[in-house]
């Protein structure tokens, strides 16, 4: 492989997009796995350190390893050139590696919207960094934890999707 | 009726009930 050819950034967009990717889904398992149950164990007086100080960061890093992944994630798929293909789930192909990288794609896809158009504007409201009476923060709490736990469940095969397409 | 993605576990559960429907998939249409 020849530095700096059209293969040496395959790979570096590949490697580019599974660092995000771990970015974006180790914080949305982080939540899911780790923080929400733990919440009603923690103490009432030390429960303010979780919205105050470990959520904005912790989004920052979910919603931007979100946007990564997309992104580089696109590129890969232009530069191997099988984004339309992909787009129709490979339809027509008669490849399942085309399928499996298309229905991963859209699954993706769809996370990347629940984060940047549901999860996150919701949060902002549940955080205080957008004004919302508490009626609204406890139904932007409840929508977002929703398209979280959305996300949690359509990760599973959309990591099954991303990692089978060699042995297709 | 209570909403399954209130449960992790059932959560986990349905993501790999749908990684088998997405595997029919797959092959049904490739």
């Amino acid at each position: 492989m020849e530095f700096v050819s059209a293969e040496w950034w395959n790979l570096c967009f590949r490697w580019l997009h599974v660092m995000s990717g771990i970015m974006w889904i180790g914080h949305l398992w982080y939540f899911n796995f780790t923080q929400t149950p733990t919440m009603p164990k923690i103490p009432a007086e030390l429960r303010p350190a979780i919205p105050r100080f470990i959520m904005p960061e912790a989004l920052w890093w979910f919603r931007w390893g979100a946007m990564s992944t997309i992104v580089f994630g696109i590129l890969l798929a232009i530069m191997n050139g099988y984004l339309g293909q992909a787009i129709i789930i490979g339809i027509g192909t008669h490849s399942a590696h085309i399928t499996a990288i298309g229905i991963g794609m859209w699954l993706g896809t769809i996370m990347w919207a629940n984060v940047w158009f549901i999860i996150w504007p919701n949060q902002q409201k549940v955080l205080g960094m957008v004004e919302a009476s508490a009626e609204q923060k406890t139904r932007s709490a409840r929508v977002a934890g929703l398209a979280s736990r959305t996300n949690t469940l359509l990760s599973i095969p959309m990591v099954y999707c991303m990692t089978s397409i060699h042995f297709y | 009726m209570k909403n399954p993605l209130d449960s992790l576990g059932q959560t986990v559960t349905l993501g790999f009930v749908l990684t088998l429907i997405v595997i029919g998939l797959i092959h049904v249409i490739a």
